[in-house]
């Protein structure tokens, strides 16, 4: 098992708390303008919004073995993903909030995040992302150019079409290819079981010819050691490879998500299971960090996303005619 | 103490789920299926309660697999049941379009008129609330324009409870599309005038009559879904300034109930078409169409059309809302055709 180094620990450590700092600024931004009245078109972020609290373990673990010429695609819940890709904080939350600054312009929104720069985009229909991802890696392959794609999904994906036809066609071109499914039991409101026909979804891999794994335990570093072995595969020539990893949602689906469907307790029992404080009393075990350090990497992933809100709030709107801009280049 | 008697009003989502409960109740061939439909009861309402009354058997929450569970309504329905079946936002038709235009909308004709497709599939649609470019569309042309599939849309909850009745006792598919700043959900906001008077027993309202929502003599406003509300309060505004609007509900795409929009604009003279679908290749080009085909001699003033540009819906409230229809913009292309007129 491929054990990360302390550089790596430390680095996954800070781009989780980066994340959960977003999402939290988000969670509490998304709310401004939107009490008494719960209206999704009010405030300063409108729209849906579906955080990754609990998932951040997923992102960093795989990303943690990837550069900016790696692709990654993501789903309608892709912060954490995008984080740990490097897409630029600043215009990511400034697309979040709508703004000229944005990596969009304010076209995309929070489930349309594209930072060429870094390889990564995501979009909002379940599974579409992962023939973009198959198709890069045949690009890549085809040019005879370095790097590997990796097509984030939930375990709600794995129903669709799309799921088999790639998995398929990425294993029959022997294509440089991760597919990671996040699977945190849910699916809006349905649970994984009344949705999905076998128990694990890595199984499926073996009807595609191609290595599958399961990851239990919401753990960065196993989520490490998984995606090295893939990564490395898909870099050597070997094909796709499938990691199923559980993980959990901590929040509702979207913001305003009741979460009547969960079993009483499953909450605060996943709380307790949060992976980010978890995984900082682990490297204080292991003498990676002391309190101070924490606290260091603590005051600087806040500072990150306290001047990514700040840049978002204080940037201009479009214009709206720009709306008529970007169809065609 | 005789208290007066109160007019149940009921949302479009309300009307929708009443409508599919009590045809349930009838006919033990109508089941439900898709995603979130049980016991959460539809992201956007419309399937409340069902679960609780029918259970999981007639109402089915399915995996995130469009393709196969309307390719099954199609299978279901052609063996003798009546599905009902949710696409949760119109715009994900593209991961299964297959079951619904090259089997659902042509098995009937394919099979010399000896298969029946007698099924729903319901899906939500439009734009408003920042959801974005996968979330927002309306696509009532690109359903319309397929032949084969009855295309209703709703403005209000009487015709939603109406239609959809009228829909699932149909022996023909029907797409049942509705927009989701009618639907009554509280964290939509929702159009006042959606939300109406609906009688308590089954009622049919026939799918392919439109109707005049509002009376008038110096121009016909024809619209569908939300655009109907826009176009009611740009009568309002246009009666300000002394200009009778006549307003039309089509209610119904396929069939379309040229006749009625025809009667009018005979009557007006002039024709604004507003339509929250994309503009080209749309339903205001079709009623546009229609109605120069008919009698182009009947037209006062070049007719106008109030749509979404043809572009992707953008996120950010300030492109979006610019894009959208409204009422100013109907009246402004009002005050163009006058403006051309007196030229
Ligand atoms: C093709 C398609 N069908 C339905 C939806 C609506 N939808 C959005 S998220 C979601 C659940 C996705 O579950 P999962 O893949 O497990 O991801 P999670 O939300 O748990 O991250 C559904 C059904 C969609 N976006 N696209
Ligand atoms: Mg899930």
């Amino acid at each position: 098992m491929t054990v990360p180094s302390n550089a790596q620990r430390l680095w996954m450590f800070e781009q989780m708390l980066v994340s959960r700092y977003l999402e939290e600024s988000i969670e509490r931004i998304y709310m401004e303008g939107k009490t008494p009245v719960f209206n999704m078109a009010n405030g300063p972020i409108p729209g849906e919004m579906h955080l990754s609290n609990g998932q951040e373990p997923c992102a960093v673990g795989v990303c943690a073995h990837l550069n900016a010429e790696d692709i990654v695609t993501a789903t309608h819940r892709p912060h954490h993903i995008a984080v740990a890709k490097g897409v630029h904080l600043n215009e990511m939350v400034a697309e979040i909030f709508g703004k000229k600054t944005g990596l969009s312009g304010g076209r995309g929104g929070h489930m349309h995040l594209f930072d060429a720069r870094v390889n990564f985009s995501c979009s909002g229909i379940i599974a579409e992302g992962m023939g973009p991802a198959v198709g890069a890696a045949l690009s890549r392959q085809l040019q005879g150019k370095p790097g590997v794609a990796v097509a984030f999904i939930g375990e709600g994906a794995a129903n669709q079409g799309a799921f088999h036809e790639t998995l398929n066609l990425a294993a029959l071109w022997k294509l440089p290819v991760v597919f990671v499914i996040e699977d945190n039991a849910w699916g809006i409101s349905v649970a994984k079981q009344a949705s999905t026909a076998i128990e694990r979804n890595y199984l499926r891999a073996a009807a595609y010819g191609m290595p599958g794994v399961f990851v239990p335990g919401n753990d960065a570093e196993a989520i490490f050691a998984a995606a090295s072995d893939a990564i490395e595969r898909a870099r050597a020539g070997g094909g796709p490879s499938l990691i199923e990893i559980e993980t959990s949602r901590l929040a509702g689906h979207f913001m305003g998500d009741g979460e009547q469907y969960r079993p009483a307790g499953e909450k605060e029992a996943l709380q307790a299971k949060d992976p980010i404080p978890a995984y900082r009393q682990r490297l204080l075990e292991l003498g990676v960090l002391d309190e101070r350090a924490a606290e260091a990497i603590a005051a600087r992933a806040r500072g990150r996303v306290e001047e990514a809100v700040l840049f978002a709030r204080e940037s201009p709107y479009p214009a709206p005619e720009e709306a008529l801009d970007c169809v065609f280049v | 103490m005789s208290s007066p008697v109160k007019q149940r009003k009921l949302t479009v989502a309300r009307a929708m789920a009443e409508a599919v409960a009590q045809e349930m109740r009838l006919d033990p061939r109508v089941f439900v299926m898709g995603e979130d439909i049980g016991p959460l009861g539809g992201v956007f309402g419309n399937t409340r309660g069902l679960h609780e009354e029918f259970g999981g058997a007639r109402v089915r929450d399915t995996p995130i697999s469009e393709t196969a569970f309307i390719g099954a309504a199609v299978g279901a329905a052609s063996d003798g049941m009546r599905p009902i079946v949710e696409l949760m936002f119109v715009d994900f038709f593209g991961v299964c379009m297959d079951a619904i235009y090259n089997l659902m909308a042509k098995n009937t004709y394919f099979s010399g008129g000896k298969v029946r497709v007698p099924m729903v599939l319901m899906a939500s649609t439009g734009a408003g609330y920042s959801d974005a470019g996968q979330h927002s569309q309306c696509l009532y042309a690109t359903f319309a324009h397929l032949p084969g599939m009855k295309v209703v849309v709703p403005s209000n909850a009487y015709d939603a409870k109406g239609l959809m009745t009228a829909a699932i006792r149909d022996d023909n598919p029907v797409i049942f599309l509705f927009h989701k700043a009618l639907q009554g959900m509280g964290w939509l906001g929702t159009e006042k005038g959606a939300t109406v008077a609906v009688p308590e027993e089954p009622y049919c309202l026939e799918i392919g009559k439109a109707k005049t929502v509002r009376e008038g003599s110096d121009v016909s406003i024809v619209s569908l879904g939300v655009g109907v509300h826009h176009a009611l309060r740009a009568a309002q505004q246009l009666e300000k300034d002394g200009v009778s609007a006549e307003v039309i509900d089509l209610r119904s795409l396929v069939p379309l109930d040229r006749e009625h929009v025809i009667a009018s604009v005979r009557k007006t003279g002039r024709l604004i078409v507003v339509d929250e679908d994309y503009h080209s290749f749309g339903v205001s080009g079709e009623i546009i169409a229609s109605v120069v085909e008919h009698d182009i001699g009947m037209l006062k003033a070049r007719p106008q059309r109030v749509a979404f540009p043809d572009i992707p819906i953008p996120f950010t409230p300030v492109m979006e809302q610019w894009a959208l229809p409204n009422a100013e913009k109907i009246v402004a292309a009002y005050q163009q055709m006058h403006e051309e007129q007196s030229r």
